[in-house]
């Protein structure tokens, strides 16, 4: 009997032992992302609730004034044409960005799936745009795009003078609030640009999830006398669902909140035909030091992201648990 | 126990001096006399760096003890520079001393917000109260105190054209609205771009826009716009809106692709005619496009404003809330000597803003200029923020940019009201 009692009672100090040691590695770990913690808490929360309380004061000029103005800032922008003409070109750009992006990803990501020769190479080339930044991109698709430079010069040579790049047309252009609406020409050479450099990413993106779907599944199709598009259709689609819902998260994100690639290629456009919100509050803040307008433009592009990330965020959470 | 003991403490350590880190340069800065001198600018390109540098070099020269640090912020039209100055003076950490535009820049912006000094004493003991114009100096004060010191004067309302295109075509440069629409018209008829135009940003098109505006109503109602006494729906301005809109029928087509060197460039390089712009286009005509003062390109004042000096002038002036007072002192008085500013000058390509600095140091251009400067009205620019706070100048912005476009006159003119309602 005793050698089991002495057992026992080792066993319990044991468990304790065990206690005070998960105890401490939560106090520690806790410890341990505190920094991250307060500085994500400042920089990124706090700053958020301070311009949420600028975007609702009087600050429009260089003195401060905190005075509180309701929601004043934000009606004033949702009665300007400026504004109204970047939510326009703002939703052109996602869909047209979104849709582009997936199609061509999935499309280059099946065409390597297909184990042909040289497939580093051309994963690679695919995949380099996106080591570029924006900017860059801006540039560079600036001067092949421009009326007087790159593609369109060779264009002019044989007697075709294609001035969209420049054009301030709205197709179809219906009058609406002050704005017209529609597809502005103008925004599908910023499209062009950002699908050319984004479009590696969904190739990498379903290109894995091609490579996670084992051989079996399809054989067995095969086998069950599925044709090819069969197979795709019930079987890859459905399963790359996941990553087709990952990717246009992140690339409706990047396109709400759009700056350097517009700021670098068109500006905000003739008759803001290409300007993004992004423009707007930086122009509005920096140059104008409307900071109260600025910050409601901020908070605006917030609140439209978060319209995609909070819901996904939950359903992640959902999945975990 | 004890390493997770010294673990924690180094971490903690580390976090500390993250903290401190935030703090240590503002530390060492004031560090009594050793403070340094930070000249802020956007001084950056090519010209204007060398003249920074070169008045730099001077000053130390002139006072060995004074720690001096350049402090430019690179970026168009000063655009980023100004955004950290906000910064930098909203955290009452101002630079020694900074570029400002003179004007309602200066005056509704950081001397409105009481973040000034006056300076009514440097200018009485450097004599300076008749050195510079007085309405120059009018534009550098606010309720009689004067708060910068100008440096250098670019003039806003000059025409650039191509010699050699107005040569073959027997042209004579214009000088009234009348005279350059026959120009532009005999132009068009020969399938050349008339005017050159490049509003990607859209000051370029304001620009345009003051200027006809001080065409046509010659510039005492042009300053009055901006003290309200003339208001935006006054006929002549009803006029002048119009008569933009019929220069916009003569510029080239890929205007919103083009910044304001590519439009001096279709000049320079003979693809369109004229071009309207600040001064600054002649070193970009010299010194990118090496093209020759009198030679290659010609220049008079925009129609109409023969007797009027669209002038754009940056100044330095004493923030409140430097340790360093004495020091800036030294750099302002240096700033606004005939030696300060004919060392700046001529290398950044502008004429000094004194009436009596030395002629021969400056070309063809700065010779004439500088002698126009000394009888001409002086009138404040709008798009580079002398005439009006930069929340107006953006609003005009954006209505000139949509102008351009809609060319709707009556919209223009209710946007430019509104717009005007802000002005103090």
């Amino acid at each position: 009997m005793e050698p089991k009692v002495k057992s026992a009672m080792q066993m319990k100090i044991q468990v304790r032992k065990k206690k005070t040691i998960v105890a401490k590695d939560r106090l520690f770990s806790f410890l341990f992302i505190l920094p991250s913690i307060l500085a994500i808490a400042i920089f990124v929360y706090g700053f958020i609730g301070w311009t949420g309380y600028v975007s609702l004061s009087n600050w429009n000029s260089q003195i401060p004034d905190f005075s509180f103005a309701g929601l004043k800032n934000y009606v004033s922008l949702f009665h300007d044409f400026r504004f109204q003409a970047d939510l326009r070109n703002t939703a052109v750009f996602m869909i047209l960005f979104i849709v582009l992006v997936l199609g061509m990803g999935l499309m280059i990501a099946v065409f390597l799936d297909q184990k042909i020769k040289f497939e580093n190479l051309f994963r690679n080339i695919f995949f380099f745009p996106m080591a570029l930044s924006f900017i860059v991109t801006g540039v560079v698709w600036q001067w092949i795009l421009n009326p007087s430079t790159g593609v369109n010069l060779l264009m002019k040579k044989v007697g075709i003078e294609p001035m969209w790049y420049t054009s301030v047309k709205v197709i179809p252009g219906v009058e609406w609030g002050k704005i017209q609406v529609g597809i502005p020409i103008a925004v599908i050479a910023v499209v062009i640009a950002a699908v050319w450099q984004m479009t590696g990413f969904s190739v990498a993106m379903y290109l894995a999830g091609l490579r996670a779907i084992p051989d079996e599944v399809r054989e067995a199709a095969r086998m069950d006398g599925a044709t090819e598009f069969q197979i795709f259709r019930k079987i890859i689609f459905p399963l790359l669902l996941p990553i087709t819902i990952s990717v246009i998260i992140i690339m409706a994100h990047i396109s709400l909140k759009i700056f350097d690639l517009i700021y670098a290629m068109t500006g905000p456009g003739a008759n803001f035909v290409t300007d993004v919100p992004g423009v707007y509050m930086f122009e509005t803040t920096f140059r104008g030091n409307y900071y109260a307008s600025g910050a409601a433009i901020a908070i605006i592009m917030l609140l439209s992201v978060a319209i995609f990330i909070v819901p996904y965020l939950l359903s992640n959470r959902k999945g975990e648990s | 126990m004890k390493k997770k003991w010294f673990a924690f403490l180094s971490f903690m350590l580390a976090l500390s001096l993250l903290l401190v880190g935030c703090n240590s340069d503002r530390a060492s800065k004031s560090g009594g006399n050793g403070t340094r001198l930070d000249i802020f600018s956007w001084w950056t390109g090519a010209g204007e760096e060398d003249g920074l540098k070169a008045l730099i070099k001077l000053f130390k020269e002139k006072h060995p003890e004074v720690k001096v640090e350049n402090a430019a912020v690179a970026g168009g039209a000063g655009t980023n520079a100004k955004a950290v100055l906000a910064s930098r003076m909203q955290g009452n950490d101002p630079p020694a001393t900074f570029q400002v535009h003179g004007g309602a820049e200066l005056n509704d912006g950081w001397v409105a917000a009481g973040k000034m000094k006056p300076l009514n004493e440097l200018y009485k003991e450097e004599g300076w109260n008749d050195k510079f114009p007085k309405e120059l100096i009018d534009l550098v004060s606010k309720d009689g105190n004067i708060y910068s010191v100008p440096v250098n004067i670019h003039r806003g309302n000059v025409l650039w054209y191509n010699k050699r295109i107005f040569k073959d075509n027997g042209l004579k440069a214009p000088k009234t609205f009348a005279e350059f629409f026959k120009v532009a018209d005999q132009l068009k008829a020969k399938g050349i771009t008339p005017l050159a135009l490049g509003d990607k940003e859209p000051w370029t098109a304001t620009q345009l826009f003051e200027d006809v505006l001080l065409g046509t109503l010659g510039p005492d109602d042009y300053k009055k716009l901006w003290t309200k006494e003339v208001s935006f729906d006054d006929p002549k301005v009803k006029e002048a809106v119009k008569t933009f809109k019929k220069m916009l029928g003569y510029i080239n087509k890929d205007h919103s692709s083009r910044n304001w060197q590519d439009a001096s460039q279709l000049v320079g390089k003979g693809e369109a005619a004229m071009n309207i712009m600040g001064d600054w286009a002649k070193g970009y005509f010299v010194n990118d496009l090496k093209l020759k003062v009198n030679k290659d390109f010609g220049w008079v004042t925009t129609p109409g404003t023969q007797h009027s000096f669209m002038v754009i002038t940056d100044t330095f002036g004493l923030p409140k809330g430097i340790k360093n007072e004495d020091d800036v002192m030294k750099f302002l008085s240096l700033l606004g000597s005939v030696e300060g500013q004919d060392t700046f000058n001529p290398l950044k390509g502008s004429i000094p803003a004194r009436i009596d600095a030395d002629p021969s140091k400056y070309d063809a251009y700065g010779r004439l200029t500088m002698k126009e400067f000394k009888k001409a009205r002086i009138t404040p620019s709008l798009a580079h923020g002398s005439a009006a706070p930069e929340g107006v100048v953006t609003k005009v912005n954006n209505a000139v940019n949509i102008f351009v476009t809609q060319q709707n006159e009556a919209q223009f003119i209710d946007a430019l009201k509104t717009a005007a309602s802000e002005l103090k």
